[in-house]
């Protein structure tokens, strides 16, 4: 019997013992992160055992990336606590504001997660790693600081559903709307406690960017983690980046899923999760029918503030304008992200279209700052959840979408196709 | 509280897919002392559930508990607030493993269907032995169910006081604290 890609990887972290669905195992991981919130609530009164000192000083990441640039005083402390810890402990990867970006987009540009590493993170998007080939795992603050102090992370071997892809993307449809789609039809515990393997021919047409996006919100359907095999596009990627030798594993053909799904690309128009809760996916087109009006738009995150969102954004958004009465909020993810989109022009075509550009960081996202929504507001965002409150008001509603349907909405004034407005 | 990991005590009953955003609002996360954290549990559904609930007490859920957020101030909300035992017809698997890494008992069975706010009900989350005493009923009405019991594993580390204190013992073994 075969086994799949996440359990070839699992193995090779065992010494190469089998491993079996259901079997709790102790392996070792090559890289664990945590942004501010995470490790603050882990290393927090726990002096005494910070002294034995973290397992390996260059595979410890901290990125404080939620409520940054310090939204207010408390904020602050924490934020000066997480620092003196990385300070005392001489954590390798720290990102201060200005040097950092969101967690799941620098940790890929810098070369920190690889192909076959199993990586640990205090982030429930940590799955957006998967794009790589590697198993990066979600945690909250106990497993990480266990991995970070004793180097392992305790895992039941979950089991693995297949989603194939075939064919390719059309125009305005990315990595965004096949996981929505398929969030839709399995539910948000659809896939909980397993793994979401990407695969099929369709798989190999997706840019990384797509394949981020994708595995980014596989936790939104209840995974484990996702993952894509790595081929030429991650090759091609990772190569000039990764910090380590990395290794390359496959699914074996004979590997035991527990279900596979299929996705044809071909087919798929842009999706949005409606009001409240990311499995509530209806065709952009359907929604667009019934011109709901936008207050605010928001274009960033782990989920979609990559060079390549913005570029899509850029397209709809060049020579128009945000409709009176939408505030246009775009976040590019990273200081890499944010330098590309200055060189190629987007900032400039962002001002003129009477956005407003904030530092790399989660954003409005989680309500935190930088476009928190009033009572009665309607928010269209290419972020990953869409809780009642997830981004301020109980009374608030947030529509999940792409890059593309986001500027056109903003263009638009109420929820529009790309096509809407072109 | 009964004998080791067994709890005994009343019940709170929440419904399906309640998110980490309802059990914790993101706001609060730049908190990290756990009374501080119990005061805005579930404030979003039930503003005054951290002073109705008393120590002891068992919470009920339906499908997909603390679906969301990796956040494990969700799970060391509801320990704060004194609950001793949290059983829901299925987790969410971030939820489920940071309530087991902060030392809060989980078990999975459907009980939320079965149970009303008050009644009086018994857990052991070894055995998976469950038993529902109705406060609306006559006098020794009990309804009796078998949950999934935990694997020996995570009985370990909440027997640890969780992964924290695991981890802990490890460090002291290996002579590195």
């Amino acid at each position: 019997m075969g086994y799949t890609i996440a359990e070839k990887i699992m193995s090779a972290h065992l010494g190469g013992k089998a491993v079996a669905s259901g079997d709790i195992i102790m392996p070792g991981v090559d890289m664990v992160f945590g942004n501010e919130l995470g490790t603050a609530l882990a290393i927090h009164g726990r002096e005494e055992i910070l002294k034995a000192g973290v397992y390996d000083r260059s595979r410890v990441a901290v990125i404080p990336d939620h409520f940054t640039p310090n939204r207010d005083v408390p904020s602050a402390e924490l934020c000066a606590e997480v620092r003196r810890f990385a300070g005392e402990q001489g954590i390798e990867h720290y990102f201060e504001v200005g040097r950092l970006g969101i967690e799941h987009i620098i940790l890929p540009e810098k070369g920190l997660i690889n192909p076959g590493e199993i990586v640990v993170g205090a982030d429930s998007h940590t799955c957006t790693g998967g794009a790589l080939g590697a198993l990066a795992i979600g945690t909250g603050s106990a497993d990480f600081f266990y991995a970070m102090m004793a180097g392992e992370i305790w895992l039941r071997v979950p089991e693995t559903v297949k989603v194939d892809l075939t064919g390719a993307l059309p125009p305005y449809v990315t990595g965004k709307d096949v996981i929505l789609e398929l969030i839709g039809r399995i539910g948000i515990d659809g896939a909980n406690y397993r793994i979401l393997e990407f695969a099929g021919e369709g798989a190999g047409s997706l840019s990384m960017a797509d394949r981020f996006s994708i595995c980014n919100m596989a936790v939104e359907a209840g995974a484990k983690t996702a993952i894509f095999a790595p081929d030429d596009v991650t090759q091609a990627y990772i190569k000039p980046r990764a910090a380590r030798p990395y290794h390359l594993y496959a699914s074996d053909p004979d590997a035991v899923y527990r279900d596979t799904i299929h996705i044809d690309l071909t087919r798929l128009s842009p999706r949005l999760a409606c009001p409240h809760n990311p499995g509530n996916v209806k065709p952009a087109g359907e929604v667009a029918e019934q011109r709901l009006a936008v207050d605010q738009v928001f274009i960033g995150s782990c989920t979609n503030g990559r060079i390549e969102d913005l570029r899509l954004a850029a397209e709809l958004l060049r020579g128009r304008k945000a409709a009176p009465g939408v505030r246009l909020i775009i976040i590019p993810g990273s200081r890499e992200v944010y330098a590309a989109a200055l060189d190629e022009g987007l900032i400039k075509v962002f001002i003129e279209a009477q956005a407003t550009v904030g530092p790399p960081c989660c954003g409005p996202c989680i309500g935190g700052h930088m476009g928190v929504l009033a009572s009665g507001e309607r928010c269209v965002s290419t972020t990953n959840r869409n809780f009642r409150g997830r981004m301020g008001s109980m009374e608030s509603e947030v529509y999940l979408s792409g890059a593309a349907v986001a500027a056109a909405s903003a263009v638009a004034g109420y929820i529009a196709l790309p096509e809407g407005v072109m | 509280m009964g004998g080791e990991l067994r709890f005994q005590g009343r019940a709170f009953v929440f419904e399906d897919n309640i998110d980490t955003d309802a059990i914790f609002p993101a706001n609060w996360l730049i908190l990290t002392d756990e009374k501080e954290i119990a005061s805005h549990c579930m404030e979003e559904i039930d503003p005054d559930f951290h002073r109705k609930a008393k120590p002891g007490d068992i919470l009920l859920a339906g499908a997909n508990f603390g679906c969301g957020s990796s956040r494990e101030h969700a799970p060391l909300a509801i320990r704060g607030c004194g609950i001793s035992c949290v059983v829901a017809k299925s987790f969410s698997r971030l939820f489920y493993r940071n309530a087991v890494n902060i030392g809060l008992p989980v078990i999975t069975a459907d009980t939320a269907s079965l149970a009303a706010e008050g009644d009086e009900v018994a857990v052991d989350c070894v055995t998976g032995e469950i038993s529902i005493r109705k406060a609306n009923a006559a006098a020794g009405a009990v309804v009796k169910l078998a949950g999934e019991p935990l694997p020996e594993f995570m009985l370990e580390i909440l027997r640890s006081s969780g992964l924290y204190g695991y981890l802990e013992k490890r460090l002291k073994l290996e002579g590195r604290i």
